[in-house]
């Protein structure tokens, strides 16, 4: 049975068997390793794991964005749509990422910005035709106030999570059908990391696109998350929604990051009760 | 902006005090007697060794004569040569403006060309080009420019009669409109192709440098998911980014050689500033030395200035600290 039939239908995103083999020092870095990865239309689909895991580098490879890294083996299928990825044309892969394909967020939004464009600019530069009014009505969707005066601003002007915002702001511009957006939170405050996630999940809402968040709390993913994939060691030891897998963890590292993850809250919830008169 | 113009202009004039104290200084400590070095190798009667000593105030105490250095300065009183017999400031507004033509012409090829080689290897890093350009470069830079200003002399001027062996104009020309142009173009191309071609392949290797860690920089990552074309990412964000660390180091260069690139103007007899200090120096003339050296320092800390200017304009966040 070739791979491409083994497709699920209605499957926005299907990956089947895909690894990803790095050459690192003259040794190979089994990065990703055999894993098999689904996104429906519309869907919230997390990947977990701890670093190193592979989680990451699983989502570069499928948008096919991987670093400048010296690769032993590139297998598997990637479907997106009716494209097949891995042979898609570099064409075919720019316009998917201009129009309705998938874009992507990074966890670093201050490198991942331009020091020396302004923000309208970067904006604008991921549109078909760069429209100012479009640019700050993407500006405004994701909740940054004065759009204009954050379009004529360079990031180092901006706070923290006004950066990740301008990041979606991009990612958004090209209207995505999948977004994937790694880590989108890791390097905000508390607070910020609400505000950015509520707006995830009202974008999510509001356009109805595929959102495949990569992270390792899992406190996000119960959030936002309609199904989980559990990553460890370049390969994906569990998926499921992400109630089956919370509440009945099939693979043991799995139950471990649920205990650990339960356990820091208690802690945070005794060290509560005990500060408390 | 201004104000930060102004506040280095403010920093440089005690630095500029400092760098004709020093060299004032060091031109004492020298050996060699000025009054001999004046007549040549006759012997010096003793009267005319008193009146030279007393029109100079050559037996003055050092602070004295560094003192009234400086408050002819500020008159725009640079001395008189009495070796080239004219004032020192007619000799640095004649030589001056040759070795400006020579770095500027240098420079005009020098940085295009090392931005375009640095671009084609920077992003084709470890490939064949690459490594085609980056050995070529560094064998090519290897090679001292006074060096490669001989062999081209003996190869292109003595050998084919292509150019002139050296100068900057013919002895009588009557050349008029382009031919006078296209006389000194054939004058100026084997001092400035030398010159460009040791400053080009520097501009080249750290180009190159920096195109490969533009490269690996996150936006660039961004650029590649928002769809562009591989050109337009070089374009719009390899170009001016990687362009940065070149303005330091071309300026730094730009000043420096305004200075006057004193091998090379030896070696092509070019008349310029780098020729007259050498002239200055051997024959004890102080006033040019030191004018030759206050022009230098001049030169340098205004295009360290304007480095520093077109960083910011490059840069926001230079921008912003400023």
């Amino acid at each position: 049975m070739s791979s491409f039939q083994s497709q699920k239908p209605n499957m926005l995103l299907d990956v089947c068997n895909l690894k990803v083999h790095l050459a690192v020092d003259g040794k190979t870095v089994r990065a990703v390793d055999g894993v098999d990865f689904a996104v429906a239309p519309g869907e919230v689909v997390g990947i977990v794991g701890e670093s190193g895991s592979g989680k990451s580098t699983l989502a570069r490879a499928i948008i096919q964005l991987m670093p400048n890294v010296a690769i032993a083996e590139l297998s598997g299928t990637i479907r997106f749509n009716d494209a097949d990825l891995m042979t898609a044309s570099g064409t075919v892969l720019r316009r998917l990422r201009r129009q309705n394909g998938f874009s992507m967020i990074f966890q670093d939004p201050l490198g991942y910005l331009n020091p020396t464009q302004k923000v309208g600019r970067q904006i604008a530069e991921a549109l078909d035709n760069s429209d100012d009014n479009r640019v700050l009505a993407l500006l405004h969707e994701v909740g940054l106030p004065k759009p204009h005066q954050v379009a004529r601003s360079y990031p180092h002007e901006l706070s923290g999570g006004m950066r990740q915002r301008v990041m979606i702001a991009i990612a958004l511009a090209s209207e995505p059908a999948l977004l994937f957006a790694d880590e989108p939170t890791t390097s905000l405050d508390a607070t910020v990391q609400r505000q950015v996630l509520d707006t995830l999940r009202r974008l999510h809402k509001s356009r109805g696109m595929a959102i495949a968040i990569i992270t390792h709390d899992l406190g996000v993913i119960a959030e936002l998350c309609d199904r989980v994939y559990v990553m460890r060691g370049g390969k994906a030891v569990e998926s499921g929604t992400v109630v089956d897998v919370f509440e009945t963890p099939q693979h043991p590292y799995t139950a471990e990051l649920i205990r650990l993850s339960t356990r820091h809250l208690q802690v945070a919830q005794q060290g509560a009760q005990r500060a408390a008169p | 902006m201004a104000r930060f113009i102004l506040m280095r202009l403010m920093h440089s004039i005690p630095l500029l005090i400092a760098i004709i104290a020093l060299i004032l200084l060091m031109l004492q400590l020298i050996p060699g007697d000025p009054v001999q070095a004046m007549v040549g190798d006759y012997p010096v009667s003793p009267a005319f060794r008193e009146a030279i000593t007393k029109q100079y105030h050559l037996d003055d105490p050092f602070p004295t004569r560094l003192l009234s250095y400086f408050t002819n300065l500020v008159q725009g009183d640079f001395g008189y040569s009495y070796q080239f017999q004219r004032p020192v400031l007619d000799l640095i507004l004649t030589h001056a403006p040759r070795t400006i033509l020579l770095t500027v012409t240098g420079f005009a090829f020098a940085i295009p060309v090392g931005i375009l080689i640095g671009l084609i290897s920077g992003t084709t890093p470890n490939r064949r080009t690459d490594h085609l350009v980056t050995t070529a470069s560094l064998l090519v830079y290897a090679i001292p420019s006074f060096w490669l200003g001989q062999i081209l002399v003996l190869g292109l001027s003595v050998k084919l009669g292509w150019f002139p062996t050296q100068g900057m104009q013919p002895m009588i020309s009557r050349a008029q409109g382009f031919d006078w142009f296209l006389e000194r173009v054939h004058y100026i191309a084997l001092p400035a192709l030398a010159f460009a071609v040791h400053e080009g392949t520097r501009f080249a290797r750290i180009m190159r440098a920096s195109v490969i860690d533009t490269l690996s920089q996150g936006y660039i990552m961004t650029a590649r998911a928002k769809g562009l074309s591989r050109s337009s990412i070089i374009r719009k964000h390899v170009l001016r980014n990687s362009s940065l660390p070149l303005v330091t180091i071309a300026g730094y260069a730009f000043g420096t050689a305004l200075g006057g690139a004193v091998l090379l103007e030896t070696v092509f007899a070019w008349p310029g500033l780098g020729l007259l200090f050498v002239q200055a120096v051997r024959m004890r003339d102080n006033m040019t030395v030191v004018a030759v050296v206050i022009f230098a320092a001049i030169a340098i800390i205004l295009i360290n200035l304007i480095v520093d200017v077109l960083y910011a304009l490059l840069d926001p966040r230079i921008r912003s600290r400023a």
